[in-house]
């Protein structure tokens, strides 16, 4: 077979303004996942930790006692550490517990810093994790503003009390987070954490649909997001 | 010839030395013979033909990688128009091989290759039998 020239180089344009075409429909159309965390809810149980454990469960997230060494997808924090300076002494939720989580960012600072490209942003929002591909060499929490990531300075295995065959575990030097589930997405069901809160206090949805059940909670209650004058973009809403 | 002696054992010493990856092997009862996998028991074809599967499997797996961890597909559709989750424990070897050290260890070992997909990716909780 033979191809002039100028027939190639048509060709040649043709598929990339295809594959750019592409890419543009699917970010139009396609979802963008968040999350909200209704912090009233979570107060009126105070010592509920069912999300993290239904997380950490389903991800084979080990539970070192050293907390030098603690691995975390999701964890608690009162509401004043985690909003510095935006609880005053009156405020109603001074002691409220916060679920922390990574936030997805839209702008995510540990993505430009990857040198190996084991950390992306996936079109649909999520910041996933390549594990085969990470080095180890933690520019990503270093980058992360809101520690959530977590580096295994040792084999986890031992630590993992009751394995989830479904999913794989890390080893050493390996930095992992939470990847908004997606595994769990691939073949629709919502998160462990969402799915595992009796209270309905985790809110999973879809912020490019204006009438997705997140995007009304949104426009109706009053929420903040964690460091936002850093324009990383957090898609973790805190309704308050 | 008074050295007759000590000719003699640095001979035997040397001769010793020279075949002893013969010898080592045989007290070892290592063989000539390639390594005995166990076959699978309900399943008779895998998702490629064997002998693709024999030389290429690695390459199959690592784009089983790439397209689940990079795209979130999990979807593969094999000639014969099976379709299979693409997933080490769950699909390989639970549905398949069983346990990674009666499979996957075997030829493994024999090759002297340790690839680190062990240091993740769980073994099977399910050991089938042997096929034989």
């Amino acid at each position: 077979m033979t191809i002039s020239r100028q027939a190639f180089l048509r060709l040649t344009g043709l598929a990339y303004l295809g594959a750019v075409a592409r890419k543009a429909i699917g970010a139009i159309t396609g979802p963008r996942w968040a999350m909200a965390v209704d912090v009233a809810k979570c107060r009126t149980q105070q010592n509920c930790t069912k999300c993290i454990v239904a997380c950490h469960e389903a991800h084979n997230v080990p539970s070192i006692p050293d907390r030098r060494h603690e691995v975390r997808w999701v964890w608690r924090e009162p509401f004043e550490h985690a909003f510095p300076g935006q609880v005053d002494e009156y405020s109603s939720l001074r002691g409220a517990p916060a679920m922390l989580l990574c936030n997805h960012c839209e702008n995510p600072p540990c993505v430009q810093v990857c040198p190996t490209q084991a950390t992306w942003k996936r079109e649909d929002g999520i910041v996933a994790m390549d594990w085969h591909r990470c080095i180890g060499c933690r520019y990503c929490m270093a980058a992360c503003p809101y520690g959530s990531r977590s580096f295994n300075w040792m084999d986890p295995q031992p630590y993992v009390h009751n394995p989830n065959p479904e999913f794989p575990m890390r080893t050493k030097g390996v930095v992992e987070k939470c990847t908004f589930c997606s595994e769990r997405l691939s073949v629709g069901r919502p998160p462990a954490c969402v799915e595992a809160c009796p209270e309905k206090a985790l809110v999973f949805g879809n912020l490019a649909d204006p009438h997705s059940p997140l995007r009304q909670l949104l426009a109706a209650r009053q929420h903040v997001r964690r460091r936002p004058e850093l324009g990383t973009g957090p898609d973790v809403f805190y309704l308050t | 010839m008074r050295d007759r002696g000590l000719i003699y054992s640095a001979l035997a010493l040397f001769l010793g030395l020279v075949t002893f990856p013969a010898w080592h092997n045989l007290s070892a009862h290592v063989t000539g013979k390639g390594p005995e996998v166990r076959l699978p028991v309900n399943a008779k074809q895998c998702v490629a033909p064997v002998e693709y599967m024999r030389t290429s499997h690695m390459n199959l797996l690592i784009d089983w990688r790439e397209t689940v961890v990079r795209t979130g597909r999990r979807d593969f559709t094999a000639a014969g128009g099976k379709h299979y989750n693409m997933s080490l424990t769950p699909t390989c070897l639970e549905q398949c091989h069983g346990a990674r050290k009666d499979f996957c260890d075997r030829c493994h070992d024999y090759a002297a290759v340790s690839p680190p997909c062990w240091n993740c990716h769980q073994d099977a909780k399910a050991v089938l039998r042997s096929a034989k």
